[in-house]
């Protein structure tokens, strides 16, 4: 075996993360004139959320109806319950026409007619909104599209399988990174000028999730060991009907979405109930209730013992004809099929599961995190969609911060000169090659993967308690401060044992965020139900910020 | 372990770790109906050993493509492949050079450190 060797990059702007929003970053701070390095642990444009998204894209362009940027924001801020950061909603719904467009000038294909995109109705839009490409794949098409176009500038660098383990800062700056590159075990540093953080979310903290196995939160962690500040942490948005039963294979979990935007369906308890009408939202076979509202009902009907066999609620498209079903999804009735589904015949059981971060990464309007020169863009940032976030606005997210951080990113760098501190990577780069650990050998880091996302859906899921939570969080402490005597030793090439000790180091800190924001927010709200809190405070609203402070975490509140 | 004539699934897979012999390890894990190939490959990572490099990403919904293998010689996504009961071989692609056990060489060239 050849020993791990030592490499150095230098680049202007480094962008981690090459989903919609690290991809976008890369085009807009190269065609400001930044040389760029886009780098993602897993595959460029192949990982990460975007490549996921099924549908749609929230954007008020009015081609299906009468429709401005401020009708957009007004249906964003509604669907936040009034914990929006306003600056960052208003940008996202002001912005998210020029980069749509743009999407259409490099050929994303939105679906059409004629001079005019289609725009179709989702939960929580008070008109028509939601472009697409197609009901199932428009997520895959906007990463080709984003991927293809990364190849037209000579001035962006791409590395694949290379995992940011810290950023380096010197005097208050962001100057870059370490990272281990995973097909050799060699240790990389890596001198910026400005930084991005693009790396999604924290879907993986959940056993039942909708999004990449990569997303556990890794930029949320390398943020607070730099320094910057995470706000709206407790608010982890949860897909109401991530499919349940039978079990399928080959199949998103969050396939129903696109059969209820364009078939309706209706979802039933277990005595034939629609269980949003119970809490309020009548959907009439409709698909109008908001994914906070939706969530808590399907969990409500299962803790009073009216939910189905496996512990969700039925959806029931049997009422709709087979040639209908056909002509709408051909391709995935006959994987269905395969599967033993017959959907004219049996309902399926769907529950919910982790799907999207609202919190994040504390940025301005320019997208600059606490930290000067770090920026963040898409999911990893917190602010823009308050409590809960409004149907369609993930992948708008991805592209209109994504841009911004990538130009905002490339003039600085523009002003700024390559300051590498050696001294400064010190430590970053101790963590990084670990320092002869040798490791027990007694824990295995997968199990102690799975055993953490047990903890999270069970203590720190949709429907919080405050025994839960400091249960929860007490086993999450425990965890992290064993984590140092686990570590393996190094393996050489492609080592999955060393990599989910990374994982899980990053992930129970940023679980321990997550548990500390919803144990200190006593009142429901959004996303965030408390079940011994159950209404909302009265009064204003507040925002909960976290910093990391001598290896903990530092809770501050302020008037949202 | 399973009890005596529980259900399983037996996954030989073929591995080789950097500078060693290529050998085949058989691993038994427990069948239910509607689990993937991938699922069996991440229980035997969590139950009987972390160190089997397989590389993963979207997990069920076909779209990273990272999860390419041979089961019984033909090429197949794991995330797609049915578990089943009785043996199963599991082997890394025969036309990519090979990083670790399932884990071969896929990233695209302009991609490379």
């Amino acid at each position: 075996m050849t020993a791990p060797e030592r490499r150095h990059l230098e680049t202007d702007v480094l962008v981690i993360g090459a989903g919609g929003a690290g991809m976008y970053a890369a085009i807009a701070a190269a065609r400001r004139g930044a040389r760029v390095l886009l780098v993602d642990r897993s595959l460029v444009g192949r990982s990460g959320a975007t490549v996921m998204a099924q549908m749609t894209v929230a954007v008020a362009l009015g081609h299906a109806g009468p429709d401005d940027p401020e009708a957009h924001l007004a249906d964003t801020l509604a669907a936040g319950r009034g914990l929006c950061d306003a600056t960052l909603a208003e940008i996202l719904c002001c912005e998210a026409p020029a980069r749509i467009l743009e999407m259409d000038d490099w050929g994303v294909g939105w679906a059409r007619d004629g001079d005019r995109l289609r725009q179709a109705m989702a939960p929580g839009h008070a008109t028509a909104r939601c472009v697409y490409v197609d009901f199932l794949s428009t997520g895959p098409a906007v990463s080709r599209t984003l991927r293809t176009r990364l190849h037209r500038h000579d001035a962006i660098r791409r590395v694949s399988d290379l995992r940011v383990t810290d950023l380096v800062t010197h005097d208050g700056r962001a100057i870059g990174a370490v990272a281990r590159h995973l097909p050799t075990g060699d240790s990389v540093s890596i001198a910026a000028k400005a930084t991005v953080i693009a790396t999604g979310g924290l879907t993986r903290l959940y056993r039942r999730n909708s999004a990449s196995a990569n997303m556990g939160g890794d930029g949320y962690a390398l943020a607070l060991r730099a320094g910057a500040e995470l706000v709206d942490m407790e608010f982890v948005q949860f897909f109401p009907i991530g499919h349940l039963a039978p079990r399928l294979i080959g199949m998103d979990p969050i396939m129903w979405d696109p059969f209820r935007y364009k078939l309706g369906g209706r979802l039933t308890n277990s005595e034939g109930r629609e269980v949003t009408e119970l809490y309020g939202v009548a959907e009439d076979g409709k698909y109008v209730a908001t994914r906070d509202v939706a969530t808590y009902a399907i969990l409500k009907e299962v803790a009073a013992g009216r939910g189905s066999p496996h512990g969700g609620a039925y959806l029931s498209l049997e009422h709709v004809p087979d040639a209908e079903l056909r002509a709408a999804f051909g391709p995935v009735i006959d994987r269905l099929a395969a599967n033993g589904i017959d959907l004219t015949r049996m309902p399926v059981e769907v529950s919910p599961i982790a799907h999207y971060h609202m919190g994040g990464i504390a940025v301005d309007a320019e997208m600059q995190s606490g930290v000067e020169g770090l920026y963040a863009a898409g999911e990893a940032i917190g602010g823009p969609s308050g409590a809960n976030r409004l149907s369609g606005n993930a992948i708008t997210e991805a592209l209109v911060f994504g841009e911004r951080a990538g130009r905002f990113a490339a003039d600085r760098a523009a002003a700024a000169a390559l300051d590498w501190n050696q001294a400064a990577a010190e430590l970053p780069m101790t963590r990084l090659v670990g320092n002869g650990a040798k490791g027990t050998g007694a824990a295995n880091p997968a199990a102690l993967i799975a055993e953490l996302q047990g903890l999270m859906d069970r203590d720190v899921g949709a429907l919080r308690g405050g025994d839960g939570l400091g249960r929860g969080l007490d086993r999450i402490r425990e965890l992290r401060a064993e984590l140092p005597s686990l570590r393996p030793a190094a393996n050489g090439a492609f080592d999955p044992a060393l990599a989910d000790w990374f994982d899980l180091d990053d992930m129970t800190l940023v679980a321990e965020a997550v548990a500390t924001a919803a144990l200190a927010r006593e009142e429901s709200l959004g996303a965030h139900q408390r079940e011994d809190y159950p209404l909302t405070d009265a009064a204003a609203p507040t925002r909960l910020r976290l910093r990391l402070a001598d290896g903990g975490l530092e809770l501050a509140r302020e008037a949202a | 372990m399973s009890a005596p004539g529980a259900s399983v699934a037996r996954l030989r897979i073929r591995r080789q770790a950097p500078g060693e012999a290529s050998r085949v390890d058989e691993f038994e894990v427990p069948f239910e109906a509607g689990l993937s190939l991938l699922d069996g490959l991440l229980w035997v990572r969590q139950n009987r050993d972390a160190s089997l490099a397989i590389r993963y990403s979207c997990i069920n919904a076909n779209a990273c493509k990272e999860c390419v293998l041979r089961l019984d010689g033909k090429v197949v996504y794991a995330c797609t492949a049915r578990l089943r009961e009785g043996p199963m071989t599991v082997e890394p692609l025969a036309g990519k050079r090979l990083i670790r056990d399932l884990v071969t060489d896929i990233v695209p060239p302009g991609e490379q450190l």
